[in-house]
């Protein structure tokens, strides 16, 4: 068991997400930044799948109960381990009773922790992504456990990787999304000229963007969308739909971010700026 | 009859859209599922795929390989031509039962005093359509039904609550609903159906699925409550007829 001194901002249990279940409405959610959680489950030899704990803007306190390997990611925190400074991509060896814990926020804003094996919190339809109701919990509280196995002998092919690291990049590149055609030349032009900030309502279900574009009387019927998904409401504020995001939508889809871009974005806090780039 | 036209749109490198004319019509539901349900038997068969439809669309989207668009599209058309030769989905009308007491209608006498009509008039009005579920979405369970009665029709509350119940039965602008689970809703709440429409806990977490019927029948507070308990030990089972296709 990992045990939760103090759980942090905002920390959850997160794999590669719940599928086949969005025709019921069940968001996909995972991991927001999956760039980064890959490169940690590679160098514990992990499935890809494999659950990590994903770690917003301020990190937890823990207590490991069990031996096992383990691997950081993502934001940088100022990690310690037993009070001494780690790094992220590299793989340490744990002892029962180390403690991990962060300190200030340096670059970025999800840190990700992995394990060897990865989490073993409870599956729920197929998935052990927090998403309240389908998972008891939203996020873990002080004083929960996460459950993984013991791990007493492993010999990483690779203990340590160096990472271009996409923390500092602030153009998103999109795709064109389904309504894209519909929209004015000034609000095409907007999109891509103009630099936006990422608004303090931002979260796992969606990304709001404060400065706003022409605003449209669109009517649409209500349709699917999916994480990335560049949503413009009729007063022209932008909304990018994020992993736990909402599966149907009634408002036009003017772009779709890459892969990458849902991974660039999901490192950004309030106040951050980004643009847009049509490839 | 004609298969109506389809429009093939990419969609990030996942996913690809396909739309039919954009009108909300039983037609085109039903032509849209007929499709999705030949999809899923001949084509998508494995959990690689999932397909999500909704009113006049059908999204389908590749977990992890990106799709090749040209020749998607190509097949997407070929596919959709031999279409008539599969049998229609199965769909079913489901029964739900719904208190309309103003314990959970909270919003019942205001709606009948605006809409000019008695409570009584109202819970009329509601049980006496047969709704079809268009979309799913929005929340997990949560169903966009069409064929509400015009003299139903009332805008939104001006300020969404912000928590509405489980439960809650609201209707707003051309639509009707429950709400599967507590959450802000801006929808007048004019009773509560304990029937939990979503359940994580099963295999099946929906036994509601976009095409299908929905009506719903006046209970007691009395019938209500005891629904509420069958329903928190897993024993309530609702009532399903199947449709003609």
């Amino acid at each position: 068991m990992l045990k939760v001194l103090k759980a942090g901002f905002y920390t959850t249990v997160q794999d590669s997400g719940r599928f086949c279940y969005r025709n019921k409405g069940v968001p996909v959610s995972g991991v927001m930044d999956e760039m980064s959680v890959f490169k940690i489950n590679s160098l514990l030899e992990n499935e890809e799948s494999s659950a990590v704990l994903e770690i917003t803007m301020t990190g937890p306190t823990l207590i490991f109960e069990k031996e096992t390997y383990m691997a950081l990611g993502g934001a940088e925190m100022s990690a310690t381990l037993n009070d001494l400074p780690i790094q992220n991509y590299k793989v340490y060896l744990i002892e029962i009773g180390d403690m991990l814990s962060f300190g200030r926020l340096e670059k970025g804003f999800r840190s990700y922790l992995g394990v060897k094996g990865g989490f073993t919190t409870k599956e729920m339809l197929g998935s052990r992504s927090f998403y309240k109701p389908i998972t008891k919990y939203n996020r873990v509280i002080d004083n929960d456990m996460v459950s993984y196995e013991a791990q007493e002998v492993f010999l990483p092919k690779i203990s340590e990787i160096k990472v271009d690291s996409f923390l500092d990049n602030l153009v998103l590149e999109v795709s064109k999304g389904p309504e894209f055609d519909i929209l004015s030349d000034k609000q095409l032009e907007d999109i891509f000229s103009k630099t936006f900030t990422v608004a303090h309502e931002n979260n796992r279900m969606a990304y709001q963007l404060t400065e706003t574009i022409s605003p449209h009387k669109i009517s649409m019927l209500t349709s699917a969308t999916i994480p990335g998904t560049v949503q413009l409401t009729p007063v022209g504020k932008l909304i990018v739909l994020m992993k736990d995001g909402q599966t149907t939508g009634g408002y036009p889809r003017a772009v779709q971010l890459t892969d990458k871009a849902i991974c660039i974005l999901a490192q950004k806090k309030g106040g951050d700026s980004i643009s847009f780039k049509l490839v | 009859m004609n298969s109506p036209k389809i429009n093939i749109k990419s969609f990030g490198i996942h996913s690809v859209l396909i739309e039919w004319p954009n009108e909300v019509s039983e037609l085109i539901l039903d032509k849209i599922l007929h499709f999705e349900r030949f999809l899923n038997k001949e084509v998508f068969t494995n959990k690689e795929w999932e397909l999500v439809p909704s009113y006049n669309s059908l999204l389908i989207i590749n977990r992890t390989k990106k799709i090749d668009f040209e020749k998607f599209s190509f097949n997407i058309n070929q596919w959709y031509v031999q279409l008539k030769e599969t049998p229609k989905p199965d769909r079913y009308l489901w029964r739900l039962p719904v208190s309309y007491d103003l314990e959970f209608g909270i919003d019942l006498e205001m709606v009948a005093n605006q809409l000019h009509k008695t409570k009584e008039e109202i819970i009329a009005l509601h049980t006496r359509a047969t709704y079809t579920v268009f979309g799913i979405g929005f929340l997990p369970g949560f169903m966009y039904l069409g064929g509400i009665n015009k003299e139903l029709e009332i805008p939104r509350k001006a300020e969404p609550r912000s928590k509405v119940v489980k439960g809650a039965v609201g209707i707003a602008g051309k639509q009707t609903g429950i709400y599967p689970q507590e959450s802000p809703g801006g929808w007048n709440i004019i009773g509560n159906c304990a029937v939990p429409i979503f359940d994580a806990s099963k295999e099946n977490p929906c036994f509601v699925s976009v095409g299908d019927n929905i009506e719903f029948y006046e209970i007691s507070k009395a019938e209500h409550d005891l629904n509420k308990i069958e329903a928190e030990v897993g024993i309530y089972k609702p009532e399903k007829i199947i449709m003609d296709a």
